[in-house]
């Protein structure tokens, strides 16, 4: 995994409630066997006609929103399906912060293992951030993770809370698996007791 | 004092420590073709096997076509997918039931099916509709591929404790009223982000008086009011449906099993952190009119109006669902005229599915304006409804009679809504394109979706005329 450490960056908002997965990636580009290259299918039907013809409307696909590396939506982001291929193509369109006034659990556990950083504030917060956004000249968010912070060239200015474990994890760049194959033995201990304790849950067809 | 869930959670907890998430044993691992690929590529770059092949168990669903499945696949990127996890099983030793296979079916169909999912157990797999699986009392929830991956490697997962909250249903279910619309009266009741952070527990006599497909369809669904696990204790009915299944322990084992089994339901006295009570005597058949399943109403309303709403956000997000379903406010709910019909999904796919949509179905023919078919949601329902006459039912009203798969309830294969076109379907999502770009999903319960059939139109249940053989 990428590290994060602190990211600074342009913003774009996407003012709606409950963004399901199935917007952010549809399920047509669900049966690639690769992990990269999804960022040109992101909010795919949002962004593109049934033709293929760029949707002008879309705020992605506005002239403002080009090079914008922070999304700012609204509340229930990523709810739905349990797809990884959601915070992928984030990641890979070039967004590196989600921040929304709440979070899917699935959506948010997978963010944090990619490398893509949720950062939840209050709505009321959001719309400052969308705001400035939209308002603001060469309008700039940085968002510090070691001291959970998020501030703007704008005047604003907040913190957010983060699992100080993730955190450690992200900053680090710490690869999950290889955390946990540290208590390999603690891992073959508990399989030998349940073997021991309950022979007769074991599978056998 | 500790309810099923705590009792779960501390029966698995392989290491701990302050300030860090709890490293928790995965007794049963399911795979699908979607959301493995990327994560057995990345044992091998990593040099890593699966852990527990004897815990872990593949078969094909979600992008298979579910018909002419003895010929070539027409999407070849979907056979590569599915040829993908054919070697992925084959080189990291993993039990895959293909296509080829009595056994295949939706995975979250096939497990319980073939009694690899039991009570007390911790379940994972790269779906969310995971949490299908706690119907029998275990910790099932949906994981994605890094996760999928992790579980592969290391049989375990690290995860911070949910928190208890208690649904109780009590009372009588009205005729007409099925677990499907116990769910969605649920979901429509706390909203789709109202279980964030939680395991749900299902009670009340409601949900005691459901068969185990019944409780499937309940858990099912707890991802749409946001909880990556909902569960059910187990009982005497979950004991009588496992017993004699492929998996099922045998002999001595059994009653040991079951033994242990009955030490898992809720202590008396155990403290929830939220709990919600509804009154089952007072449930309808419900048909959700939006784009998030929280947007339902029963079948004798109409569709709200989002003038009457004062927060803004949701005003505005119930006029953009109106709008994308092409619906006005007011409008009657058996007004709504209906293009396709969908019986099948993780959700309700079950024998007794479509035996209550047989019921429904039985000496009629579906209307001339609809196009509809019927999903089993494994290839051993698929010969048990034939046995039981019931394919011979739906295929002499005209419906499809389709192969086991997860088919239109998120189109990952040819079976997709057209742009327009309006879908009564037993599935568990109706967002904006789920089931097709430009497609309009009303979610409701197989007997709602078969009567839509017939009547080409959404009507009551509960004034259905039956037509009994």
């Amino acid at each position: 995994m990428e590290k994060f450490v602190t990211h600074t960056g342009k913003a774009v908002a996407i003012d709606l409630a409950n963004i399901d997965t199935d917007q952010i990636i549809p399920k047509q580009f669900l049966k690639r066997i690769e992990r990269s290259g999804y960022g040109e299918f992101l909010f795919y039907d949002w962004r593109f006609s049934p033709k293929g013809d760029v949707i002008h409307d879309f705020v992605l696909n506005k002239p403002e929103a080009e090079g914008a590396s922070i999304l700012i939506a609204g509340e229930n982001f990523g709810c739905g399906s349990s797809r990884e291929h959601a915070p992928w193509s984030l990641l890979d369109y070039g967004f590196h912060v989600i921040v929304a006034p709440s979070f899917a659990d699935i959506f948010f556990n997978n963010s944090l293992k990619t490398g893509l950083l949720p950062v939840v504030l209050s709505a009321d917060d959001c719309a400052s951030l969308a705001k400035n956004a939209a308002t603001s000249p060469d309008h700039q968010i940085t968002v510090n993770l070691e001291a959970s912070t998020i501030s703007d060239n704008a005047g604003f200015s907040s913190s957010f809370k983060i699992d100080e474990f993730r955190k450690y994890c992200l900053i680090n760049g710490l690869d999950d698996i290889g955390l946990s194959l540290q208590h390999e033995a603690s891992i073959t201990a508990y399989e030998r007791s349940l073997q021991q304790d309950q022979p007769f849950l074991s599978f056998s067809a | 004092m500790k309810t099923l869930f705590d009792k779960i959670w501390d029966a698995h907890i392989v290491h701990s420590e302050a300030g860090k998430p709890a490293l928790l044993y995965v007794d049963l691992h399911l795979v699908h073709e979607v959301t493995s690929p990327q994560a057995f590529e990345g044992l091998r770059m990593n040099g890593r096997k699966v852990r527990r092949p004897d815990r872990t168990y593949a078969t094909v669903d979600h992008a298979i076509p579910t018909k002419n499945r003895n010929l070539p696949f027409a999407d070849p990127i979907a056979a590569k997918q599915v040829d993908t996890l054919r070697q992925n099983c084959k080189d990291f030793g993993v039990q895959l039931f293909d296509l080829d296979r009595i056994e295949q079916g939706i995975v979250h169909v096939f497990g319980p099916e073939q009694g690899l999912t039991r009570p007390g157990m911790t379940i994972v797999c790269g779906d969310s509709h995971t949490a299908t699986h706690g119907a029998f009392g275990s910790l099932a929830f949906g994981i994605g591929t890094s996760e999928v991956e992790h579980v592969l490697a290391t049989q375990t997962l690290p995860q911070s404790k949910a928190q208890n909250f208690l649904i109780n249903v009590d009372g009588d279910l009205p005729f007409g009223v099925t677990a499907k619309d116990v769910i969605l009266a649920i979901i429509n009741r706390i909203g789709t982000a109202g279980g964030t952070g939680y395991v749900i527990e299902y009670g009340g006599s409601a949900i005691r008086s459901l068969s185990i497909e019944g409780r499937m369809t309940v858990c099912n669904m707890s991802i749409e009011a946001g909880a990556r696990a909902g569960l059910i204790a187990p009982d005497e009915a979950t004991y009588e449906y496992l017993k004699g299944r492929t998996f099922s322990p045998k002999g001595d084992d059994w009653e040991k099993a079951v033994d242990y089994w009955r030490t898992l339901p809720t202590d008396p006295g155990a403290v929830f952190d939220r709990t919600v009570e509804i009154d089952a005597t007072t449930l309808a058949p419900f048909v959700t009119w939006g784009t998030s399943p929280e947007m339902s109403v029963t079948v004798a309303d109409r569709v709200p109006d989002p003038a009457a709403i004062d927060d803004d956000t949701k005003r505005r997000s119930y006029e953009r669902a109106l709008e994308y379903m092409d619906l006005e406010p007011d409008r009657n709910i058996e007004s709504i005229n209906i293009d396709r019909v969908f019986i099948g999904s993780c959700t309700n796919s079950r024998i007794e599915d479509l035996r209550e949509a047989a019921k429904v179905v039985q000496g009629y023919k579906i209307s001339g304006s609809v196009n509809a078919m019927v999903v089993p949601g494994s290839m051993q329902i698929k010969r048990q409804a034939e046995a039981e006459g019931l394919a011979a039912i739906f295929e002499d009203a005209g419906f499809e009679w389709r192969d086991a798969g997860c088919s239109m309830c998120l189109a990952m294969n040819d079976d997709v809504l057209a742009e327009g076109e309006r879908c009564a379907s037993t599935s568990n999502r109706n967002f904006e394109g789920r089931q097709g770009r430009g497609g309009r999903t009303h979610l409701v319960s197989p007997s709602m979706a078969a009567a839509a059939a017939i009547a080409g139109h959404f009507v009551d249940i509960r004034d259905w005329k039956f037509k009994e053989n």
